[in-house]
């Protein structure tokens, strides 16, 4: 099969420009990675289905010169699939937006809290050395 | 028989579209939706006693075979099915309950129904499907209804852990996506019958390529670590039903598709050594996360981390006995993994809190939130006679038969994170269920002292509860049965039957 070099590379930069926007903070260029990268993902179907040729439709092109349907109509799918999720991250960028006043993902707070500690080298206040008793006075400590 | 088939996806997406356009009327919502989701149950039920004499199976549309959509339904996905239809069921009914009390303060519940469904839907077509890239589209439909879910109402605390998800898994159905592309090219076809006999005549490094490919993509859904870190940052904000369905069903999808890929695709590379270190390493780590945690949904969601490395034990030796302990675990910590969700929910309905440094004394409060507790928390650690102690006991006997360096260093390591989950659990009962309120959460404990007490533990929340408990101890009940129907399937995974029914012209 002969493979297509120039969709190939194509495809391989258009994904690594991806990559590197998916690993920025603000959601709204994670946005354009995502779109990015499955553009690039989308050229690497084109490659898989081999050599171009013309359109599969019976009677108009003769069967050796099609090109393969398959992958184009897997590359359909996976195009209204990226449509719909970049609509969703768009919601998201533009709800975190209004929530936070910018679109950048968070730190986990109970991580944060949790790596303070182990920094800090303190005890957490469930570490496990109080007693429990029935005298009803009150011996774990907030 | 073999139509019944396209019931599940098909009933989930009617339902789904008649309770949107029911969005003003929740009573007709509800009754939409939970009777779907029972028809699923007993579909599935159906499709276990069918599929136990042969493999069944759809080609979806008539297209010339091997053309087209194929769904299958081998003993493995039926009882895959049967397990994840029976835990939707409840937890819809448990959101039911939950939506009488809490309707005014959550905010658009209307959506709710629909997008569970929609996961049902995904997640059924998932388990049928019979072809790679029907298996993505599942996932992706099962997604789509999980990022809705998870940030259900827009809090800023919703949005923060969605954000992390949605990008994960963005990621990962990207890398699907090559891998499909990289699948297609090199086989002609994406239909993992005809895949488990063009794969074998492959170079061994192209193949080997493919493998690493799916297994990532498969091993970040499944959360298997060092792919594990987005779900304890991302399931504990949201509400208790989604949560629970959460961590029933999302990871275990991804556990059945690495169960599947492996049996039926790869069989000549099980990759032994670098699974084992991956189960080994979720098993541990994962715990550790849990025993650190205060706050009772995220120990929870790391203790789903670390068990999730149970099931990797047995995928990784590779032996129809480690693959019957693998699916063994799997249908119990899909039971057992939600109902401890579901129990989360009731705490925090009782004690206005899941935070261990918030709560105490619940025992006295109310002894049935602690029995509801106690149990499938002791068969979480896997305290004989529970269902956990039979599947742990099957994955380690298989360990042991396997006798490798590996599988020896994966019973070790699953003794001791069973011994740690224990403690985890302990933990949670000595500060939340014993001692006394800490004197300055008295206004958050909603139920302190109030003799209506049982008013907080609402019948219609509490019945799936018990639902789901009385389930996992009928797996220790019928677990000669289960087990025997559970070895069954994994000698199917390997004898040929899979291909054979799907190519052979059967069904």
């Amino acid at each position: 099969m002969p493979a297509n070099l120039t969709l190939a590379i194509v495809g391989g930069a258009l994904i690594a420009c991806g990559v590197y926007l998916i690993t920025e903070r603000s959601l709204s260029r994670i946005l354009i990675g995502v779109v990015l990268s499955s553009n690039g993902v989308s050229a690497l179907f084109l490659v898989a289905s081999g050599a171009a040729g013309g359109p599969a439709l019976i009677g108009l092109t003769p069967k050796a010169e099609m090109s393969d349907p398959l992958p184009q109509a897997m590359v359909l799918t996976a195009i209204v699939i990226t449509l719909s999720v970049a609509a969703f991250v768009m919601t998201m960028a533009y709800r975190s937006f209004q929530i936070n006043g910018h679109d950048e993902v968070q730190d986990d707070i109970e991580d944060a809290r949790i790596s303070e500690l182990a920094r800090s080298d303190a005890a957490s206040a469930s570490y496990e050395d109080m007693q429990f008793s029935d005298t009803g006075e009150d011996v774990v400590s907030e | 028989m073999n139509n019944l088939l396209a019931v599940p996806m098909l009933l989930c997406l009617l339902g789904a579209a008649a309770t949107f356009l029911a969005g003003r009327q929740p009573r007709l919502q509800r009754a939409i939706s939970v009777s779907a989701v029972a028809a699923v149950v007993i579909v599935a039920g159906v499709l276990v006693w069918a599929s136990d004499t042969a493999p069944v199976t759809l080609w979806v549309g008539a297209w010339p075979r091997p053309l087209g959509i194929v769904l299958v339904a081998d003993r493995l996905a039926s009882v895959m099915l049967l397990v994840a239809a029976l835990v939707s069921l409840a937890v819809l009914v448990y959101s039911t309950g939950q939506d009488e009390d809490e309707l005014v303060r959550e905010t658009p519940v209307s959506i709710f129904h629909p997008t569970f469904l929609l996961l049902v839907a995904g997640v059924s077509n998932a388990f049928l499907a019979g072809d790679l890239f029907n298996l993505f589209v599942s996932f992706e439909l099962l997604l789509f209804a999980s990022y809705v879910l998870l940030t259900m109402g827009g809090t800023r605390d919703r949005i923060r852990a969605g954000s992390v998800y949605v990008v994960v898994n963005l990621v990962s159905s990207a890398l699907f996506l090559v891998a499909l592309a990289s699948v297609y090219a090199a086989t002609a076809t994406v239909n993992l019958a005809q895949l488990a006999v063009r794969l074998q005549e492959l170079p061994p490094e192209v193949r080997g390529v493919l493998q690493v490919l799916l297994l990532s993509v498969f091993a970040i859904k499944a959360a298997v670590f060092p792919l594990s870190a987005w779900l304890p940052h991302s399931y504990p904000t949201a509400p208790a039903p989604v949560t629970a369905v959460f961590a029933g069903l999302l990871t275990k999808v991804g556990v059945y598709a690495i169960i599947r890929t492996q049996t039926l695709l790869f069989p000549a590379e099980p990759l032994t050594v670098l699974l084992g270190i991956a189960g080994v390493a979720t098993m541990v780590i994962g715990i550790l996360g849990a025993v650190a945690q205060v706050e009772i949904k995220r120990m929870l969601s790391f203790t789903l981390v670390s068990h999730i490395g149970y099931m990797l034990f047995g995928i990784s030796l590779a032996t129809p006995a480690g693959q019957a302990g693998a699916i063994f675990y799997a249908a119990h910590h899909i039971t057992i993994q939600g109902t401890l969700f579901l129990v989360a929910g009731l705490i925090e309905r009782v004690g206005g809190s899941t935070s261990l440094d918030r709560l105490g004394g619940l025992a006295r409060v109310s002894p049935l939130l602690g029995a509801l507790f106690l149990i499938p928390a002791l068969n979480l650690a896997g305290i004989p006679p529970l269902s956990g102690f039979v599947a742990k006991l099957a994955l380690l006997q298989a360990g042991v038969a396997a006798g490798t360096p590996t599988s020896w260093s994966l019973v070790i390591a699953g003794v001791v994170t069973s011994l740690l989950t224990l403690y985890a659990m302990a933990k949670v009962w000595n500060r939340a269920f014993w001692g006394v309120l800490p004197p300055a959460c008295e206004q958050t404990y909603r139920s302190y002292d109030d003799p209506q007490a049982g008013r907080l533990l609402p019948a219609l929340m509490v019945a799936p509860t018990v639902g789901l408990i009385g389930l996992a101890l009928g797996f220790t009940v019928f677990a000669g049965g289960m087990y025997a129907f559970v070895a069954r399937s994994a000698h199917a995974l390997v004898d040929g039957s899979y291909v054979a029914a799907v190519l052979g012209g059967g069904g």
